[in-house]
Parts: structure tokens; sequence; C-alpha cells
């Protein structure tokens, strides 16, 4: 059933029949007949932000908070260009976002014309694919493909660019069934000899680990389910990367905590020590796996992902499984189970008797103050007054605060954690808070920001303001670039290069100028009734907490370091080193 | 551990098992891919190389399914077996490829080049091209007194045989296509 119409009603058909109930934009010259087609129509919700970078991230935290695929309207040339940090951003993640770009005319193109940037060109790199769309009649498929694409296999981020005269001109429109989108179809199905395999090994590992990822989160609330299973019925441990904290919970018996550059002493020993490392859904980043010479020397290695340049890219895999966590788990249980649940129970009761000994290390321990607010003490408290909340979300700027926050919060569901992993995206939490709040208008939806990352997109207070979303801003206020200070500290003589932020604004007058909630807590004692009068609010707040301004994050492994050179800091360390084996501090 | 059925060649799971995961040895291998024609899929794989920085030795494509739209690409690239296999995973989930199959891995395969040269010459040593080029079955595509445009086709090989051989004969310039190549039998 085909239907004639001008390419910007198809946009804005093709989005209703795609399900799309939300667009983030900005409109510009080359939109504006796709934004006079949104004006005459009353399903999709339009959130104009402050600036397209915003409305990418803010996209990000839409998609990574209910699993559909974000939607981002922009115009030509600097519409297209403000775009492309948060497009790389989920490219790095695999998180879906279609992108749609106001172009000039066909007949302009390649004319230096006003606004005209090479935008296919200049986002073919940092997609999963782009189209540009020179004929209307070819519009309404490209678009069901962009969300095919966009949402099959590994998700990513696409764009499609339309020229004015292509928006303007009319041609045959045809709903998402009848668009060509088979050609795209990554396999699923893991191969079940290398399922097999790994069942195999499992029943006889002696020291196992489960490293799990985005990968889970991104199969589905299924794959979670899954997961939890396999690792309540096996007892392995569970560690998670930064993408995929939530996935198996936080509470659960076999979680180890995050691993990584500054996860815990348990889980980075636990990877180093493995006889079987079992990564579900992860990539074996470099921020994961610090020195591959001597990662995990002693381990077999299976490795499940969907895309199979995953596979051998940084770390050699004895057991690949390409397909989706989700079936490739609920293979491995069915034959697992089939073949007697077998585990090798001694091992493992040794394993964790060894994993509880590295635990008693209590690596996240630091020296707390009473007259200063420890950042990390801001996060444990603002995690005992929200932990029970029924529907809590949490973004994240980059940075110092972003490790505390996945140090000190814990996620017992899926969907419930979005940071900027992949591309460290300094000014992706306060957008990302503002599309998940707008994906749950009831939820608690709090950013753990940094100050100097907060004041990278902070124009988009204005956007919250304007569509009264209550998102918390939780600035841990250290006036410095709290990260770099620290690698300054450790790796570069003390000599802190342009790594303090000076002249930052009054944050409680920028609250009341943006016409919002200003807060600002400076000593510990006032801290929880600062947090309370903050989530008690019933609108948006900007929290500023000023904390203790030369705090470092630890654990912290240095980059190109083994998982055993951890630098532990305050945490008591006497006798266990010894026991455990070369933890340089 | 049950014996993992990883067929010779085969993108499916990683051939990286079958060779020796170390090896540092690097190995030149002629790719086809098999692509959409589609405006910026050419772009799309030569940015791929560069971007993650893996080699291209030579690199040719036309459509060769004018109704399907579909065109072959013949990449000869260069790497260890372990870069090796990332090329042919990161061309392989690329949405407008439909396959990529590693000539080299997947059994006896032919490989063609054409090349012109340009020789200019007097007297011997154009006779002596001439003679040469009979040899190599070199076809004389343009002649003036002074010059020829030979025209070869051959394994790359062979081309670089010849051009060396012409070069103290009066070699000016040679342009070359880069490599077609098609598996053997069927
Ligand atoms: C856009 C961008 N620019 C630069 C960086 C490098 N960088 C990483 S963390 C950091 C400091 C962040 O400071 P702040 O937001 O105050 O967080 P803190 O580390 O102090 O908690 C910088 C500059 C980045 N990640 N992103
Ligand atoms: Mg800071």
């Amino acid at each position: 059933m085909s239907q004639q119409m001008t390419g910007a009603k198809m946009v804005v058909q093709a989005l209703k029949d795609q399900g799309v109930e939300v667009v983030f934009g900005y409109p510009g010259g080359a939109v504006l007949p796709i934004y006079d087609e949104l004006f005459q129509q009353n399903e999709i919700r339009h959130i104009l932000v402050r600036h397209e970078q915003g409305a990418t991230h803010a996209a990000e935290g839409y998609a990574r908070s209910t699993g559909k695929p974000g939607v981002v309207l922009v115009t030509s040339g600097p519409g297209a260009t403000n775009a492309v940090t948060g497009i790389t951003d989920a490219l790095m993640d695999s998180i879906p976002l279609v992108v749609i770009s106001g172009q000039v005319p066909t007949f302009m193109v390649g004319s230096d014309a006003f606004q005209e940037a090479d935008t296919v060109g200049i986002t073919r790199p940092c997609t999963k694919h782009n189209w540009l769309v020179k004929d209307t009649d070819r519009l309404a498929e490209t678009l069901h493909q962009a969300f095919h694409v966009a949402t099959t296999g590994r998700p990513g981020p696409v764009l499609v660019d339309i020229p004015k005269d292509v928006q303007f001109a009319s041609g045959n429109y045809i709903p998402p069934q009848a668009a060509r989108t088979e050609h795209y179809a990554p396999r699923v199905k893991g191969d079940i000899d290398a399922i097999t395999a790994l069942v195999e090994l499992i029943e006889t590992a002696e020291r196992p680990v489960l490293y799990t990822g985005g990968g889970v989160i991104n199969s589905g609330p299924g794959a979670s389910q899954l997961l939890r299973e396999l690792a309540d019925a096996t007892g392995i441990p569970v560690t998670s990367t930064l993408m995929g904290l939530g996935a198996y919970p936080a509470s659960g018996k076999n979680w180890i905590g995050m691993l990584g550059m500054h996860g815990t002493y348990e889980a980075n020993l636990v990877m180093h020590g493995c006889d079987l490392l079992i990564n579900i859904g992860a990539r074996f980043d470099d921020r994961i796996t610090g020195r591959i010479a001597d990662f995990s020397p002693g381990s077999r290695r299976a490795h499940i992902d969907i895309d199979p340049s995953s596979i051998n890219k940084v770390i050699r895999t004895d057991i690949p499984i390409i397909g989706d966590v989700g079936h490739v788990l609920e293979d491995l249980l069915k034959i697992w189970k089939a073949r007697g649940r077998k585990t090798d129970r001694e091992g493992l009761a040794k394993w964790w008797a060894q994993i509880d000994e590295w635990r008693a290390v209590n690596c996240l321990a630091f020296r707390n103050s009473s007259e200063l607010i420890k950042p990390q003490h801001a996060l444990q408290r603002l995690e005992a007054l929200t932990r029970d909340h029924p529907d809590r979300y949490v973004t994240t700027e980059v940075g110092q605060h972003q490790m505390w926050a996945a140090q000190f919060m814990g996620f017992d569901a899926p969907n419930r954690w979005m940071t900027s992993g992949g591309l460290g995206t300094m000014g992706y939490g306060l957008p990302a808070s503002i599309g998940v709040q707008v994906a749950h208008p009831e939820a608690l939806v709090i950013n753990v920001a940094g100050e100097a990352s907060w004041l990278m997109n902070m124009q988009e207070m204005g956007t919250a303001v304007q569509y009264r979303l209550p998102v918390k801003q939780f600035i841990i206020n250290n006036e410095r670039l709290g990260m770099v200070r620290q690698w300054q500290e450790l790796l570069h003589g003390e000599r802190y290069s342009h790594s303090w932020s000076e002249s930052l604004p009054d944050f409680v007058k920028l609250a009341e100028a943006f016409g919002c909630k200003g807060i600002k807590c400076d000593h510990p004692d006032q801290l929880d009734d600062a947090i309370r009068e903050m989530l008690d609010y019933p609108g948006p707040v900007i929290f500023d907490c000023l904390v203790e301004k030369h705090e470092n994050c630890f654990p912290m492994i240095p980059s190109g370091n083994a998982h055993n050179q951890m630098i532990l800091g305050e945490a008591e360390t006497q006798g266990v080193i010894g026991d455990s084996g070369a933890v340089l501090v | 551990m049950s014996a993992l059925k990883i067929q010779q060649g085969s993108s499916r799971h990683s051939a990286y098992d079958l060779r020796d995961p170390n090896a540092e040895v690097i190995e030149t291998h002629t790719l086809a891919v098999i692509v959409d024609n589609e405006p910026g899929v050419l772009a799309r794989v030569i940015g791929l190389f560069s971007g993650r920085g893996y080699n291209i030795e030579s690199l040719t494509v036309a459509e060769t399914d004018h109704e399907g739209h579909r065109s072959r690409i013949t990449i000869v690239t260069t790497g260890t077996p372990q870069v090796i296999d990332q090329i042919k995973a990161q061309l392989g989930r690329m949405v407008p490829v439909h396959e990529v199959h590693d000539l080299t891995v997947e059994g006896a395969h032919v490989a063609r080049e054409l090349a012109l040269l340009k020789v200019a010459g007097k007297g011997d040593a154009r006779i002596e091209a001439l003679r040469l080029a009979e040899i190599f079955r070199a076809n004389v595509v343009d002649s003036t007194l002074e010059s020829f445009v030979f025209e070869m086709t051959g394994a790359p090989e062979k081309i670089d045989a010849f051009a060396e051989l012409m070069r103290p004969l009066g070699l000016v310039e040679i342009a070359r296509t880069g490599v077609a190549a098609l598996a053997r039998g069927v």
C-alpha cells in the first residue's frame, strides 16, 4: 500500500510507522519542511535542545534507558557537524541512533552552498552506515532501512542526509514492511559446537569468571535474566565493564565489582588469576586489559559477541562464539543442564575463598573527613539515600566522579546506568539525563557530574526547565579537571598543567538564572539534608557539592600495567599483599 | 574439548586458529569483496583501511552485476595473520558488503593485471624492447618512430619482471590496473 506524499511528510510518516515517540532536534534552513510537518501533527513529540551535541546525547540516554532507538533531527552544515561527537559516542558504545540531517538541495550539492557540509563524508567513519537520499521515491525505504540497521546486530548510530528539494518533492511512500532489509541480517544464533566446547570448559574449570559488557544490556532484558541464571546456577563470579553495570545485580551474591583501570582489586585479580575467562558481550577494551602481554596469563578464553570483528581484535580467543548474547546464553544453559549441571565444586569453593581474601582488602576504602566532603563519601550518601528508590536512573559525565559513581553506586537492573564509556565524552551526562527523563517522566534521574564536564553542555539546563524535566544535576565540584590532575600527579611529576577549573560560575545563581533550583553543600554534616532537599524538590536541581580538591581515584591500574600491578591508595593492604603476590602499591 | 569445526577460510569463526596465532610473519592476501554498487561504498572500504592502518597493495573495482547493482572489489593486502583476519571481519560487517572471499586461503586462484608501458628508444634498444615484448606476449598498441606503448596482461610479478627489463631500454611511463582475481575451478 503505497501513497504519494512530500519527502518531509514521509519523514514524519516513517517515524510514526517505526513507533517513534520522541525526536531530539534543532531546526535550521535545510530541515524547515520537516519542521513544518512536525508542527502539523501531535503524535511525535519534539524536544528542542540547545545544541545539537545535546540532541545526540539526549537520544543516547533515551535509547539506553528504553532499549529503543533514539532519533535526532538536525540541519545541514553546523547542525550536522555539532552532532558528530554524539554520533561517535554512540558508535563506540553501540547505542542505536537514527540521525536525520537536512542538506542543501541536490542541485547545489558540491557548490560550497551556504551551510553545506559533506555530512555523509564527515560521518562515514563514525556511523554504522549512512545515506544521502537524492530521490524522494527512495526516501521512505531508506528511512526504514536506517532503523533496521541501527537496531539489528551490534546496534549503532546511522545517519540519513536529506537534501531540501527531496523534502519538498512528492514521491511514493512505502511502509516498513515493504522496505527491503533482508540483506543486513547478522547471525544471532551461536555455533553449537563452540557453545558445547565452552560448556565442557565450564564443567571442569577451577577458577572461572564471567566478564560481562554492554552487549548483555544491548541484547535485551532477557539476556540479563539468563546471565543471572547462569551465574547463580554455576556459582561463577561475575565482573563487568563500565558499560555492562546492572546486567548482573550489584546485590547479587556472585558480584565482585567492576573490573579495569579503576575496577575493584578482587575483580582484577580474578581476571589475572582465572583459568577460564568467559567474555560475554564485552570487547577487551584497553581500559580493561591493561598490558596485553600480561593479560590473564593462565586462562582459556571464550568470547561471545555479535560482532565478528570483536573476536581476536585485541586478545586471542580459544573459543569464539559469534551470536547474540541472549540466544547464546539460552543454548549454553540448555546444553549445560542437559549434560548434568556439572561444575568443579571443590575448585570453585577454593576460588571463592581466595576471592574473599582479596575482598577483605576493602579496596574502595578511603579516609573520610569530618571537615571536608570526600567525593567518595558524597556518592556513598547519594547511593544510600536513593538506592531504594523504585525507579532510579543515573547518568554521568566523564572523569573521577564517573569512576567513583561506578564504584559506589550499585545497579540491580539493566538500562539504569548511562555513561560515556568508549569515547569518554565530557558533556554527555546532562543531555543524557534529559533523554532519560523524557523517556521516564516519573522516574528519579540523577546526573553525577564533574564541574568541568558539566559546563561543556550546561546550556541544556534550558531544555530541562522548558520541558519540566526534574533532572538532578549532582555536581562533584573539586574545582579541578580531577582525572587529568590525578594523572599529572602520578605520571607527570605533579606538574598541574591547566587542570584546574578557574572562574567557575556560582552554580546556585546559575540555577536561578535558568529558572530551576540551586543547592550548595560544602560540609559533610549538611550533606544528607541537602541531598534530601534535592530529591524532594519536584523540578530540576543543580546541586553544587564542594568536595576535597585533591582526592585521587583508586584502585588504579596505570596505563600499560598488568592487572596485578594496581595502585591501591588508602585501602588497608598490610599482610594481604604478601599473600597474593606482586601488587605494587 | 571438542574440536571446533572451523572451515578453511570461513569468516564465521576466525581462521586465526588455523595458523600460528603469534606469527609475526607478514602475509599477502588477495580478497574479493562483493558489495552493493552504491555511492560511497569505495570510500567506505578505503576509509576502513586508512582509518585502521591496514595496507592496500592494490585495489580494483568495477560493477560486475548490472542487474543486481553489485560490484566486485579485489584487494591485495598485507599483514600478520591476526591483521588479515581483522580486515576480513571489518569488511564483512559493513552494511553494503555481501561477501568477503580470501582467495589466498580458499584455494588456488588466478590473479591478473593489465599494464600499459611506454618505452622510448632508437636502434638496438628499440629492437631489444620489441623482442622482449614478444617473449612476454605484450602487444604493441601504439607506436611512433621513437616509442612503443606495450599492453600486457599477467600476474603482477610478470609485469614487474617485464617493467624491470624495460627500464634500461627506455621505459618512460607505466600504468597498471591493479589485480583482478578469481578462484580456480568451480
Ligand atoms: C570532551 C573531552 N575533553 C577532554 C577530555 C579529557 N578529560 C578526561 S577527564 C577530564 C577532567 C574532567 O573534569 P571534571 O568533569 O571536573 O571531573 P573530575 O575528574 O574532576 O571528577 C578531562 C579533561 C574528555 N574526556 N572529554
Ligand atoms: Mg572536577
